[in-house]
């Protein structure tokens, strides 16, 4: 993860070898290669199912009409559509298994990995962290002691697990609904339809506010956080941003076994390039959502 | 009676050898006389006066009923029954049946004579079933003299009896070779059938004037009143001095050298339509052409040219009409036979029904005000080059009619100027749409073109009930071609016998428009028709942009369920109709035309459905205000979380900032001590 100081230090490093220059200083490793790459295809899946589904949502919009002509007709999105909602699942269950297999690799018990401090389950310090950021937010206290996972990275992780059950499984019923339609009732398409682009849109909207901002937008990251692709952070993140942690891992002795290398510069550019051209979209869909809802509804 | 006088004179003139011989003979005749003068017409109507009386002839019943008081009023009044029925002379009374047929040339001798020569006469000797014979025109007990009025011979009654079997469509028209047609119609419209007919004129000619009564021939028989060499004299019967007025145009000395090569007077004078027609050319019209053929003539008037082109008339439609037939009072005696003429060319003296047309129709309207705007006839259809519409060179050839409608009706023509409706930029419309393209582009002569819908001759404004383009004519206008589509349409809910309602209703125009007709597979056309279905069905048709099959049609595809997939497009009838395709028993079918794996519970799927309707749809109204309640709840804890947070994330911006600075100082420091 790139550092307040690092502009200045890789100026006359641009030259010389990279691995060398990057060496120098060992980065704290806060994702592993698996999950970074799940949040890669998450995106660009997440993306394509907002933009082709969109174009349903707000078709009478001028803009709908336009990405559908982009995607190469309405049958095309539709492909593409189901085709980043079978590579969602894809992710969910990868991610699940995943799961399992950490669980067994690493913890004796299911107790101890759920209710570990390490875990993504809600637990009580949430509870104190959450009514300690407010206190801070109104300058009633001092900023909490994160742990590795904040309460609003776990809302966002479980979102997904919400998201994934409820839209699609609405999502599959509207698939098949020939199939479907020999257990329930023909008007439940018609629920199925409003509960499916409804949640949707509540994804959408939170995904590109505020999960935007809590997680890669907060002004003291300017300009962005890109670790969830580097999976790297400095040092002086992790302590700022993780004390909990970084206390535990320094007590425990560990921290040296998650130091890793700097990724050469040119990754990060694309990197940066990548996580911008998403933001971009994102944003672009959360002004369109506005401008259908407020400006153009029907 | 006449035999008897006949033997008894014979008997007294033969045989006066034996006053013995003679008194036998006048006893025999006596007592033969006997019952003979019995046969009084009395003792024949004592049974024929009986209306009931019935006879039985090759096994056929009729009735034997003779109508006493028409017999005493008919020419042989005078005659007993049984000079006529000469096989009953003598015979007991009441007779048997099975009497021979009454010969009237006993009588009528030279008539017989000449009807048994004659084409009747040897039909009747042919055993011709249809052949008349004398009873057939001049009747049995009932006949009168010709001068009579009541008589079918007389003079005005002669072209009815004739035409009894001479009209179209009777058993001799149709089972025999007859060479002309319509005879009776073509008779009563000739100058000789208005004469008679109309003027009363009972000296004009009819049917026996030419054909004699009894002498009917062919006319390739030389002995027939009509053959080529005796018309003359037959004609000249009644136009004693028409070789005076046809000196003009025959030479006088081929009257007497080469009369064999003129023309009779019906190759000019078609017969039975003496008059009407076929006034061939290089006859009179030599006399009018002999001036209008000079390419320099100018009218003295206005100067305009009225060289008329020999060609342009030799393949006209009217190449069989004189020019004397159009511009009438010209008189024959003058130099300059047109110097009489005071009228313009009336086509409707010939083309009297289509004139009747014109004169209501709009165009007419505004001729028979005097209008300069108002067409006439010459101007769609030419002067002395007409050509029938057939013809492609003809400017009422169905792929020059635009074109020449076109010429008033482009925009800023004289009747696009004075039109006020909403049609514009008709010709342009039109060349683009269905029928413009079938017509101008693929060269369909039967497409639809101006004529085909406006009429070629009652061209009435829509708003005229008359009119062919008014609402309630429309569908009957278009079914002219797309009949198949009117039948569907006239059973639909849309047609006004079937739909029930106050409201106007649809007719052809109204989704497929005037003159900017499209293919109804055309993408854009399958598009816009849900905004024509929607001008009536507002409600309806916005819930069905709620849905799948709406939003897609939304983004401009075509490829998913519009209203006509469902509802059918002109044979639309109510739900409630078992017909309907989205009855009960049809709907799944209906369904299953895109979704092959349709059942019953799939065609549940509310095609209409709208989430903002509690009662209708409360299900979707409580799922819609459900998730939006999760929605606003969870961008309203988001959104304060994190505009909350948003101070505090600056002031840890500018906290950084300033520690940066810090440090790059003491690094500045170093390098300096470095």
């Amino acid at each position: 993860m790139e550092t307040t100081k690092k502009p200045d230090s890789t100026s006359p490093g641009i030259s010389a070898p990279e691995t060398q220059g990057a060496g120098s200083e060992k980065q704290f490793l806060r994702f592993k290669r698996l999950n970074r790459i799940l949040h890669i295809v998450m995106i660009v899946s997440f993306m394509s199912l907002a933009l082709t589904g969109m174009t349903l949502k707000f078709a009478y919009t001028g803009w709908a009409a336009f990405l559908s002509r982009l995607f190469g007709g309405f049958e095309s999105a539709g492909y593409i559509h189901r085709l980043a909602a079978v590579a969602m699942i894809g992710i969910f269950v990868t991610h699940i298994v995943d799961v399992v297999r950490m669980k067994k690799q690493y913890y004796t018990s299911w107790r101890s990995f759920i209710f570990g401090p390490d875990s993504m389950l809600f637990n009580g310090k949430d509870l104190r962290d959450l009514i300690g950021n407010f206190k801070w937010f109104v300058g009633r206290g001092p900023r909490p002691a994160y742990g590795r996972w904040t309460y609003w990275e776990k809302f966002d992780y479980f979102a997904v697990f919400w998201g994934i059950a409820v839209i699609g499984s609405t999502g599959l019923t509207l698939w098949f609904p020939e199939f479907f339609t020999r257990f329930i009732p023909g008007s439940f398409l018609n629920v199925a339809t409003i509960i499916h682009s409804d949640e949707a849109l509540l994804a959408v909207g939170f995904i590109f506010t505020v999960h935007f901002f809590n997680t890669h937008l907060r002004p003291e990251k300017f300009p962005m956080d890109i670790v969830v692709f580097t999976g790297r952070m400095t040092l002086d993140e992790l302590k700022e941003d993780k004390p909990a942690e970084y206390e535990a891992l320094v007590n425990a002795g560990k921290l040296d076994e998650y130091l890793v290398e700097q990724y050469p510069p040119v990754v990060i550019k694309v990197t940066r390039a990548f996580a911008w051209t998403a933001l971009c979209i994102g944003f672009s869909i959360v002004i369109w959502i506005i401008y259908a809802m407020l400006f153009a509804y029907q | 009676m006449k035999k008897i006088v006949h033997i008894l004179e014979n008997g007294s003139g033969k045989d006066a050898r034996t006053g013995f011989k003679l008194l036998g003979l006048v006893f025999f005749v006596a007592l033969w006389l006997v019952p003979a003068m019995g046969q009084e017409n009395t003792d024949c109507f004592a049974c024929h006066n009986d209306k009931t009386l019935t006879g039985t002839k090759k096994g056929k019943s009729f009735s034997a009923f003779v109508d006493q008081k028409k017999f005493s009023e008919s020419v042989h009044a005078a005659l007993t029954c049984v000079s006529c029925h000469t096989d009953l002379e003598g015979k007991e009374l009441p007779h048997a049946e099975g009497l021979a047929e009454v010969q009237c040339g006993t009588c009528h001798s030279s008539e017989q004579d000449q009807h048994s020569k004659s084409l009747h006469g040897k039909a009747v000797a042919r055993g011709d079933v249809l052949a008349p014979h004398c009873r057939d025109c001049h009747g049995k007990h009932d006949i009168l003299s010709a001068k009579n009025r009541l008589s079918p011979t007389s003079v005005l009654k002669v072209p009815f009896l004739c035409g009894k079997c001479h009209t179209e469509g009777s058993p001799v028209t149709s089972q025999r070779t007859i060479h002309q047609d319509h005879i009776l119609e073509n008779f009563s419209e000739s100058i000789h059938g208005q004469a008679l007919f109309q003027k009363g004129l009972i000296v004009a000619p009819n049917c026996v004037s030419c054909h004699t009564p009894h002498s009917i021939l062919p006319h390739t028989d030389p002995a027939s009143s009509i053959a080529r060499r005796n018309i003359a004299a037959t004609c000249t019967k009644c136009h004693a001095q028409i070789e005076v007025v046809h000196r003009k145009v025959i030479r006088g000395e081929r009257w007497e050298k080469e009369a064999n090569t003129l023309p009779a007077c019906v190759d000019c004078h078609q017969p039975h339509k003496i008059r009407k027609v076929f006034y061939t050319q290089g006859m009179a019209d030599k006399d009018c052409l002999r001036c209008h053929e000079k390419p320099d003539l100018k009218s003295s008037k206005d100067g305009r040219s009225l060289t008329v082109r020999n060609d342009e008339l030799g393949y006209s439609r009217h190449q069989k009409v004189s020019c004397s037939q159009c511009h009438s009072e010209v008189s024959v005696s003058h130099l300059r036979p047109c110097e009489t003429i005071t009228k313009k060319v009336e086509c409707s003296s010939c083309h009297a029904e289509i004139a009747q047309q014109f004169q209501v129709s709009v165009h007419g309207k505004l001729t028979g005000k005097n209008d300069p705007n108002g067409p006439t006839c010459k101007e769609c259809h030419g002067t002395h080059g007409v050509l029938g519409k057939l013809s492609p060179n003809s400017p009422t050839f169905s792929i020059n009619i635009p074109g020449l409608c076109a010429r008033c009706h482009r925009e800023g023509q004289k009747a696009a100027t004075r039109y006020t409706g909403a049609q514009h930029e008709i010709i342009e419309h039109y060349t683009e749409s269905i029928h413009g393209k079938g017509l101008m582009k693929s060269g369909l002569t039967v497409t639809a073109t101006c004529t085909s819908c406006h009429t070629p001759h009652s061209v009435l404004p829509k708003s005229d009930s008359l009119s062919s383009v008014n609402r309630k004519n429309l569908p009957q206008t278009c079914g002219r071609c797309h009949h198949g589509i009117e039948e569907q349409f006239e059973r639909s809910i849309h047609a006004t016998l079937v739909g029930k309602t106050d409201k106007p209703l649809p007719v052809c125009n109204d989704c497929h428009t005037a003159h900017t007709i499209r293919r109804a597979d055309e993408t854009g056309f399958k598009l816009e028709i849900m905004q024509q279905c929607g001008r009536c069905h507002e409600a309806i048709a916005k819930t069905y942009f709620d849905t799948y099959h709406g939003k897609v049609s939304q983004l401009g595809y075509t490829k998913t369920a519009k209203c006509y997939d469902c509802h059918g497009a002109h044979d639309i009838l109510a739900i409630a109709d078992p017909q309907s395709h989205l009855s009960r028993q049809n709907v799944v079918a209906t369904c299953q035309k895109c979704h092959a794996g349709a059942t019953r519970k799939f065609a549940g799927y509310l095609t209409h459905a709208t989430h903002h309707d509690p009662q209708k749809y409360p299900f979707l109204f409580w799922t819609f205000w459900g998730m939006t309640s999760l929605l606003v709840g969870t961008f309203f804890l988001g959104g304060i979380h994190t505009l909350l947070w948003l101070p505090r994330a600056l002031q840890m911006k500018r906290a950084h900032r300033k520690q940066r600075e810090k440090e790059n100082k003491g690094k500045n420091g170093n390098n300096k001590e470095a």
